[in-house]
C-alpha cells in the first residue's frame, strides 16, 4: 500500500517536529553540565544541570516511527525503548508534557517520576524502559487482550539489532507466533549497541530472517526512508488487525547522534556520521513531497508550526514546577 | 452460608474461581495450569469451569508470559500469573522488578497494574536449593510490589480475592508443604473452616493466632503451623507464647507486633527464608526502632535459614529449616 499526499504530509511533518525536538534536546542537554563548582579535571558533570542524567536522543531514525505510528490509532499500543522519543512523538503525547517530563517537572507524564526512558501515556497506550528488550512481553499482553476482547487493536513494540539476541525477543516471538498475536515487532538496525556492531554481536546478517525460526513473517527495509517503512509497516499492521498474527520487520536506519549524549563515539569510523547526514531522510521527503506538488509556502508553513511546537514545548518544561519533595513517597501503589 | 473444611490448594483455587465468575476479566496463565490444574494445585478445576481462553498454558517462557501479564494488566485486564517455583524469578526479574513494580511509580500513579502473581514457596521435602526457596524478603525488599503470604485455607482464600480485586501488582506465595497436597506430607493445621461465600481478608492486618504473655512468635506460612505446635507443647509447661501470623509482609503490620513485644518483652521470629538481610532483621529493625515503647528482657532470637544454600540430604535439610523442636527450644532459651 502506498502513502498518499496526506500521509506523507503526516510523516513529513512529524519527523520535522522529532528532528528539531532531539537536536533542540542536544543543545539543552549540555546547559548546566559544566558547573563552576565542578571538580577538576572533569570535562562534564552528567548529573549536573537543567535535564541531568543519561540522554538518548533518535535523531536519523523517525522514518521508522513515523512509517509505524501513521498506521496507528489510540487503542493501538506501542512499548519502546530508552531511545524513545520519535515514536512517542509519533505515537501522539503531547510535547509539552513529553519535554516536561524529560526535565523532571511535575507537569511531565510521570509527574517527573520516570524521566525521558520511563515514558507512559494511558490516553495514548504507549510505554518505554530503559532494559534491553523489556518492551515485547508487555505489548505480547496488550496484543492478547485485544485478541480476548474481540477488537482489531494491535501492539507495535520497537526494539534496537543488539536486542535482537535477548531471550526476552526469542520468548515474545515465539508466544506471540503460537498464541498468533496482533503484535508487530519492529527492530531499527541503528548498526550499533552503544559501541558494537551488529557483525560484533549476531550470528546472522539479517534479523528479518529470524522470522522463519518462529514461524513468522519477516521483512527488512534496507534504506531509512519514511515512504518504505509505511509499505512494510502497512501490511504488517494490516495483517495484525485481520487476525493474521504477528511480523518481524527490522528497518536499516541511521543514529545520527551518540549512544547517549556525551558518548565521544571513539568507536565510529570518521565522517561516518556526515555520509550518513548527506542520505537524510526528511530531506527525501521533501522532494518527494515537492514532486507531489508541495509549494514553498506551505513547506515553510510546516516548518515553522514544527518549530514552535518544539519551541513552546521546551518552554513549557522550563517555567513548570519541580514536584514537592513529599511526592517522593507517593504513587507506589494506588 | 455454611462453611467446611478446605485444603489450602482447593481455598485459593475457589478464590480464583469465584471471583472469575463474577469479573469477566479476570483470567489465569502460566506453566501447567490449566490441564494440570497448577503443579501444587492452586488453579485446580479452573479449566473445566471457564475453559482455555481464561485459563491459558503456557510456554517455558517466563520473561514473556510474566511481561505480557503485565502488559494486559496495564489494558485493563485482571490477570493472574504463576511463577511454578519461586526459585525459578531469576529467568525473569527484571519484569517482575524493573517494571511490575515500577511501572505505576514511574508514571506518576497514572498506570495501573491489577495483577496478582502467585508462585509455591519453601522446603522440606527435600527437593534441595534450587526449589525450596522462600525469597519473600527478596521481593519484599521491593518497592512496588504487595506481598501476601497465607498460613492456612481461611486465610488463603481471603486473601486471593482480596489480592485479585486489589489494583496493585500483589505477589502471593503458597508454600508447598501446606497446600494439602495427596503427594506431599503437610501440616494438617493449614486445612481449616472456609466459608462457602466469598470474602476478603485485609492486607495489612497480622493475625493473634494465639493470645500469650511469656514470649512474642513472629511467624508466617509454613512456619505458623509448627510455631502451633511447639506452642502446645511450651503450654504444658506453663510458657505461654503469642504467636503472630503476619499473613502479608507488604503491608506490614508493624503495630501488632509492637504491641506484642509491649507485652512480653521477649521477641522470638521464626523464618524459613534465609537469616541475613530479610524478614527477620526486619521485624527485628522495627522493634529496635520502639524502644521508648517496649522493653525487651533479652536479646531477640531469630530462627531461619543460617544463610547457606538449602542441602538435599534429608538430615541437613533438617538441620537447617527450622524445626517444631528448634522452636520449642529456642522459647525455652528465653525464658
Amino acid at each position: 500500500m502506498e502513502a498518499g499526499k496526506e500521509h506523507m504530509l503526516w510523516m513529513y511533518e512529524q519527523m520535522l517536529v522529532i528532528r528539531e525536538f532531539e537536536e533542540t534536546m542536544a543543545n539543552i542537554y549540555l546547559e548546566g553540565k559544566l558547573p563552576p563548582e565542578i571538580q577538576e579535571g572533569l570535562a562534564f558533570d552528567i548529573g549536573s544541570g537543567l535535564v541531568p542524567g543519561e540522554m538518548h536522543l533518535a535523531a536519523g531514525q523517525e522514518p521508522v516511527a513515523v512509517g509505524t505510528c501513521v498506521h496507528l490509532n489510540d487503542n493501538d499500543t506501542v512499548t519502546g525503548t530508552h531511545r524513545p522519543h520519535h515514536f512517542a512523538i509519533a505515537k501522539g503525547i503531547p510535547l509539552k508534557n513529553l519535554a516536561a517530563e524529560m526535565f523532571g517537572k511535575v507537569s511531565g507524564l510521570g509527574r517527573g517520576k520516570g524521566g525521558h526512558m520511563h515514558l507512559f501515556s494511558v490516553d495514548k497506550k504507549f510505554s518505554c524502559s530503559g532494559i534491553i528488550g523489556a518492551g515485547m512481553p508487555p505489548a505480547c499482553g496488550a496484543a492478547l487482550v485485544s485478541k480476548k476482547k474481540g477488537k482489531d487493536w494491535v501492539a507495535v513494540t520497537f526494539f534496537g539489532e543488539g536486542a535482537a539476541n535477548q531471550g526476552s525477543f526469542h520468548e515474545s516471538l515465539n508466544l506471540a507466533a503460537l498464541w498468533k498475536l496482533p503484535v508487530v515487532f519492529i527492530c531499527e538496525d541503528n548498526k550499533y549497541a552503544i559501541s558494537v556492531t551488529r557483525e560484533e554481536s549476531t550470528a546472522i546478517a539479517n534479523n528479518a530472517d529470524r522470522a522463519a525460526g518462529y514461524g513468522i513473517e519477516g521483512v527488512r527495509v534496507e534504506q531509512n526512508d519514511a515512504l518504505e517503512v509505511y509499505e512494510v509497516m502497512g501490511e504488517a499492521v494490516s495483517r495484525a488487525r485481520r487476525g493474521g498474527g504477528p511480523s518481524l520487520i527490522e528497518v536499516s536506519t541511521d543514529r545520527y547522534l551518540g549512544h547517549f549524549q556525551g558518548d565521544a563515539e571513539a568507536y565510529r569510523p570518521q565522517g561516518e556520521v556526515d555520509q550518513l547526514r548527506k542520505n537524510d531522510p526528511i530531506d527525501r521527503l521533501q522532494k518527494q513531497l515537492q514532486d507531489q506538488g508541495m509549494s514553498d509556502t506551505e513547506d515553510q508553513q510546516i516548518r515553522q508550526g514544527a518549530s514552535e511546537a518544539v519551541g513552546e514545548a521546551y518552554e513549557f518544561a522550563r517555567n513548570s514546577d519541580y514536584p514537592a519533595a513529599s511526592e517522593a513517597e507517593m504513587h507506589v501503589f494506588v | 452460608m455454611s462453611e467446611r473444611e478446605l485444603t489450602m490448594a482447593a481455598a485459593i483455587s475457589e478464590g480464583i474461581a469465584q471471583e472469575m465468575e463474577r469479573d469477566a476479566d479476570v483470567f489465569v496463565l502460566g506453566e501447567d495450569v490449566a490441564k494440570y490444574g497448577g503443579i501444587f494445585g492452586a488453579t485446580g478445576g479452573l479449566l473445566d469451569k471457564f475453559g482455555p481462553e481464561r485459563v491459558m498454558d503456557t510456554p517455558i517462557s517466563e520473561t514473556a508470559f510474566i511481561g505480557a501479564a503485565t502488559g494486559a494488566a496495564a489494558e485493563g485486564m485482571r490477570p493472574i500469573v504463576e511463577l511454578m517455583f519461586v526459585d525459578f524469578f531469576g529467568v525473569c526479574m527484571d519484569q517482575i522488578y524493573n517494571h511490575m513494580a515500577k511501572n505505576t511509580y514511574m508514571s506518576g500513579g497514572n498506570v495501573r497494574l491489577p495483577l496478582v502473581l502467585t508462585t509455591a514457596i519453601g522446603g522440606g521435602y527435600n527437593d534441595a536449593a534450587q526449589h525450596s526457596q522462600c525469597l519473600y524478603s527478596l521481593f519484599a525488599h521491593t518497592p512496588g510490589l504487595k506481598i501476601v503470604v497465607p498460613s492456612n485455607a481461611y486465610d488463603a482464600k481471603g486473601l486471593m480475592i482480596q489480592a485479585i480485586r486489589d489494583d496493585n501488582p500483589v505477589m502471593y506465595f503458597f508454600h508447598k508443604g501446606i497446600m494439602g497436597l495427596p503427594w506431599m506430607a503437610y501440616f494438617t493445621g493449614s486445612t481449616n473452616m472456609v466459608p462457602e461465600e466469598s470474602y476478603t481478608v485485609p492486607f495489612g492486618k497480622a493475625s493473634i493466632i494465639r493470645e500469650g504473655s511469656d514470649v512474642t512468635l513472629v511467624t508466617l506460612s509454613q512456619m505458623v503451623q509448627k510455631s502451633v505446635i511447639a506452642a502446645d507443647k511450651l503450654a504444658e509447661d506453663g510458657i505461654n507464647v503469642e504467636i503472630i501470623d503476619l499473613r502479608t509482609l507488604v503491608p506490614l503490620d508493624r503495630e501488632t507486633v509492637i504491641n506484642s513485644v509491649q507485652k512480653t518483652g521477649r521477641l522470638c521470629i521464626a523464618d524459613e527464608d534465609y537469616r541475613s538481610f530479610g524478614l527477620s532483621g526486619e521485624i527485628s529493625a522495627i522493634v529496635a526502632e520502639n524502644l521508648d515503647r517496649v522493653n525487651l528482657k533479652g536479646s531477640v532470637q531469630r530462627l531461619a535459614v543460617p544463610d547457606v544454600p538449602i542441602p538435599y540430604s534429608p538430615p541437613l535439610e533438617k538441620a537447617v529449616i527450622p524445626q517444631v523442636d528448634d522452636i520449642e527450644s529456642c522459647v525455652r532459651s528465653m525464658m
